[in-house]
């Protein structure tokens, strides 16, 4: 295969060509109520060539390997429409190298019946819970190799097992439905997935108490996160900013990202990166060929670095990072996150909580987005704080922030970093992406809360 | 597609396959510049089989052969739900036109010029202004055959325009946009620039505005954006045979306005979610969801409708796995009242253009709650500026219960949903 990419990539008049091929089988297990709805398997080839001239860019995927002369010729030929002025991309060392997939107990070799029969027992503990009215289940696992090719030289086969679990109990009286879920992601662990009796216990007992607890009213409150939806919140507060998509051709956005800002205390530390091993987000090279790194996106309360792709990072006259990640064949590699999170500090839990008169805390998270500067995180699960203690359960909460405030009004940063691999992140179509966030708990000052 | 079905047969009571083949190409623009041009190619099949009388299925996408597809279904049938439908007969459907050769045959270098044209426009609305976006071709020929005999197909167009507008200034990030879809070319830049534009000169100006309830006005995006969807999970068929439908027994009961009417519609020439059968063969067809404010009928797939003794109708639809119940195009019915009349009516009011965050909330119960990413702020009868930071909180049910007005300024979004706005008495907003 190398010769044969590498054959095709030489005959191309390109300032860069590289070529990517997909292979993955998937397995999927679906419920609703106490009825599996779906038990299916995939199977999926497919791939695609992405040429660079003179500053423009060609793009052709394929699902038929027969295909790919065809759409090198035709990526680069797309690309020479577009390109009209000089292609700018960092450099890269040539790399060969063969990624096998790490695992630790292999999803892909357990049987189907034996995942089966795990779900059902955890939806029979939400069934038998008194006051659920249904549930809702979705198990899946994807085995996938990448193979990348490029025009400096590189040759990289990557294999990665990803899994995930999403449940929800969903309780409901009189006309009113409430929900609480779980989400449990890994990076070839099925493990990960095993052991859950008490929290899936949990969250059907918590999902009936939500009928009964009340709505909070709007407005800014102290509130604390917990390490899950702190997590949550600094992949939407801050990691999308640091995507350097957004920024290196917007002379304004420059100007508000210039590093050395001060975006919160001298306390705040954000990380993001691949290199950081075993979690979803972890990968040796990124879709560009580019080896993975840790970069610090803020350190001590400044803007340190962003996330490149080879493009940005070569525009903006910084160091690339490896974050060029596509989602599957059919899309080109963007600028994303991989694991995100906050460094932990030294406030313990009693201290964050202990001098709030009233306040939220908010744990777990349903969704998140941002519109780089404003953005909304949900939780999953929230109480009252009243005198510096956990009171009453409360609805789910959304909590909005403004990226050039929210951040500065962290004021305690726990000592307790937790990772949630939970989810996935959606960006320009691609959507979900495997990463991880996580943080300590921490708490913020005048957080505005919605509420009735 | 016959082959797959013949292997099947050997192990299997029963057999369909659904073979989707596309190619689209996207023209990308970045920073006002054209970026950009893609090809994609894609061709998938699935298998749903019936073998001792459980339902199997597979998928596969580029090569695989016709056995190791069959393989693999017969494998997942083991452990899947018990067939209670039989694949149904794929006899002639009526015609609905989705397809249009122009689109075929427009080239590139049309698309780029209508994209830029878009952008050109905005550009000299507003200096500083970055767009982004894409102007998109594609067709798309949807197959499906089973073992009752019988083969449908449908070969269907698209065209696209979207672009969007970031603005920053003074530590102020803008965001300002429009998507226009089609089974028809969409030659035209100046619909998608005018309302790009429109937006732009409401939000040129911040208002301030205060915690408290206050009349809201949602626009056609703001509608669909955070009012449909809680509605869509509410009418689905499996929410109902769930229990988790808060409207599971109101059907033929009057719960929203009298004035309402919700129908789900993929029977309109030429509109992307328009088609003649649904992802498992059954006829598609005009369902009336809402009507007069009265809950007509919930949506089925064959699946669904068989554990709840009803019959599909017709909103199979494939998201990546099995079929599910799902909507084709949704026509809220427009109104009389021009928005402008609207904005005069209120005192003090709000008008929501994108919330941000309004799925997240618990959409089951009708709840929304989302951050107001585009809206502004309406004091005696003007529009005076845009609000930030401001969130509201609301939920479907009541708030659409009683309308004060109806628009009469229904637009498709993107394709797929058709609304006027919609003017209520009362949200929460919250800010700081």
């Amino acid at each position: 295969m190398q010769d044969r990419l590498f054959s095709i990539i030489r005959g191309l008049r390109a300032d860069y060509v590289e070529v990517r091929l997909d292979e993955s089988q998937s397995s999927r297990l679906v419920y609703r109520g106490e009825r599996l709805e779906e038990a299916g398997r995939t199977a999926g080839t497919g791939g695609c060539v992405r040429a660079l001239v003179k500053g423009g860019w060609g793009f052709a995927s394929f699902n038929s390997l027969e295909r790919l002369a065809e759409s090198a010729a035709m990526a680069v030929e797309q690309a020479a429409h577009v390109g009209k002025g000089q292609s700018e991309f960092s450099p890269a060392q040539a790399v060969i190298d063969t990624v096998a997939a790490e695992y630790k107990k292999n999803p892909i070799e357990i049987p189907l019946s034996a995942k089966k029969s795990l779900l059902d027992e955890y939806n029979r503990i939400m069934l038998e819970t008194p006051g659920i009215q249904t549930t809702s289940i979705g198990y899946g696992d994807v085995m996938k190799k990448v193979t990348f090719a490029s025009s400096d030289g590189s040759y990289i086969e990557q294999s990665r097992i990803d899994l995930n679990l999403r449940l929800a109990a969903i309780a409901s009286r009189d006309g009113d439905v409430q929900q609480i879920g779980l989400s449990i992601g890994s990076k070839g662990d099925y493990s990960t997935v095993e052991s859950l009796q008490e929290k899936v216990r949990d969250i059907a007992k918590r999902a009936v108490a939500l009928l009964s607890a009340p709505q909070v009213k709007g407005g800014t409150y102290t509130v604390i996160l917990d390490p899950v939806l702190a997590g949550v919140f600094v992949h939407e507060a801050f990691g999308h900013l640091s995507e350097a998509d957004h920024i290196y051709e917007n002379p304004q956005m420059r100007d508000i990202m210039v590093l050395g800002r001060r975006f919160g205390e001298q306390h705040l530390n954000i990380v993001d990166g691949a290199a950081v091993p075993g979690l979803r987000g972890s990968y040796r090279y990124d879709d560009e060929g580019t080896p993975a790194s840790k970069t610090y996106l803020i350190k001590e309360g400044l803007l340190n670095s962003r996330l490149h792709s080879r493009e940005t990072a070569s525009k903006m006259g910084e160091k690339t990072t490896g974050n060029a990640r596509a989602i599957n064949y059919s899309y080109p590699p963007i600028v994303r996150m991989t694991n995100t999170y906050i460094e932990p500090g030294s406030t313990t839990f009693n201290e964050m909580i202990g001098g709030i008169k009233e306040g939220v805390y908010a744990k777990d998270w349903y969704g998140g987005t941002t519109s780089l500067e404003m953005f909304t995180f949900s939780a999953g699960e929230a109480y009252m704080i009243r005198d510096g203690k956990i009171a009453e359960m409360i609805r789910p909460v959304v909590l909005s922030g403004n990226v050039f405030t929210t951040l500065n009004n962290i004021d305690a940063i726990g000592n307790d970093l937790d990772m949630n691999q939970g989810g996935g992140c959606g960006k320009a179509g691609q959507s979900p992406l495997p990463v991880s966030n996580g943080s300590p708990h921490i708490r913020i000052r005048n957080c505005l809360v919605g509420g009735k | 597609m016959q082959e797959i079905l013949d292997i099947a047969r050997r192990s299997a009571e029963s057999a369909e396959v659904f073979r989707v083949t596309s190619i689209r190409t996207p023209v990308q623009f970045e920073a006002n510049r054209l970026k950009q041009i893609q090809a994609k190619e894609s061709v998938s099949i699935a298998l749903r089989l019936i073998k001792n009388g459980k339902m199997g299925f597979a998928q596969a996408s580029g090569n695989i052969s016709p056995t190791d597809l069959v393989n693999m279904a017969l494998e997942t049938s083991q452990f899947g739900y018990p067939a209670n439908f039989d694949f149904p007969s794929l006899r002639s459907f009526e015609e609905v036109v989705v397809f249009d050769p122009q689109v075929e045959l427009i080239g590139v270098d049309s698309m780029i010029g209508l994209g830029q044209a878009v952008v050109d426009a905005v550009c000299v609305n507003t200096a500083g202004i970055l767009c982004e976006g894409s102007i998109s071709r594609g067709t798309a020929t949807f197959e499906i055959a089973n073992t009752g005999g019988g083969h449908a197909s449908c070969k269907r167009t698209n065209f696209s325009i979207s672009m969007d507008g970031m603005l920053v200034r003074d530590g102020d990030i803008l965001y300002v946009g429009d998507i226009r879809s089609s089974c028809r070319p969409i030659m035209d830049p100046s619909p998608v620039a005018g309302e790009i534009i429109r937006q732009l000169d409401l939000a040129r100006n911040n208002a301030s505005i205060k915690s408290m309830t206050m009349p809201v006005i949602f626009t056609p995006f703001g509608l669909s954006g955070s009012l449909l969807a809680p509605l869509i999970s509410a009418f689905n068929g499996k929410t109902v045979l769930d229990g988790a439908s808060p409207i599971k027994d109101k059907k033929g009961m009057v719960i929203f306005d009298s004035r309402l009417s919700l129908t789900d519609d993929p029977t309109i020439p030429y509109q992307p979610g328009s088609t003649p059968f649904d992802d498992e063969g059954t006829p598609a067809r005009r369902n009336a969801l809402i009507e007069h404010g009265k809950v007509v009928q919930f949506y089925y797939d064959l699946h669904t409708a068989a554990l709840a003794g009803s019959s599909s109708t017709g909103n199979g639809i494939r998201s990546g796995g099995m079929p599910s119940p799902s909507v084709h195009a949704l026509v809220l019915e427009g109104g009389r009242v021009a928005q402008a009349d609207m904005i005069k009516d209120m005192k003090e009011g709000l008008i929501i253009e994108q919330l941000m965050g309004a799925e997240q909330g618990n959409i089951l119960n009708g709840d929304f709650s989302g951050n107001v990413l585009l809206g502004y702020k309406v004091d005696n009868g003007e529009i005076t500026g845009r609000v930030k930071d401001t969130m509201v909180s609301g939920n479907v049910y009541q708030l659409l219960k009683e309308v004060l007005a109806i628009g009469s300024d229904s637009r498709w979004i993107a394709g797929y949903v058709n609304t006027p706005s919609i003017y209520c008495p009362a949200i929460a907003v919250s800010t700081k």
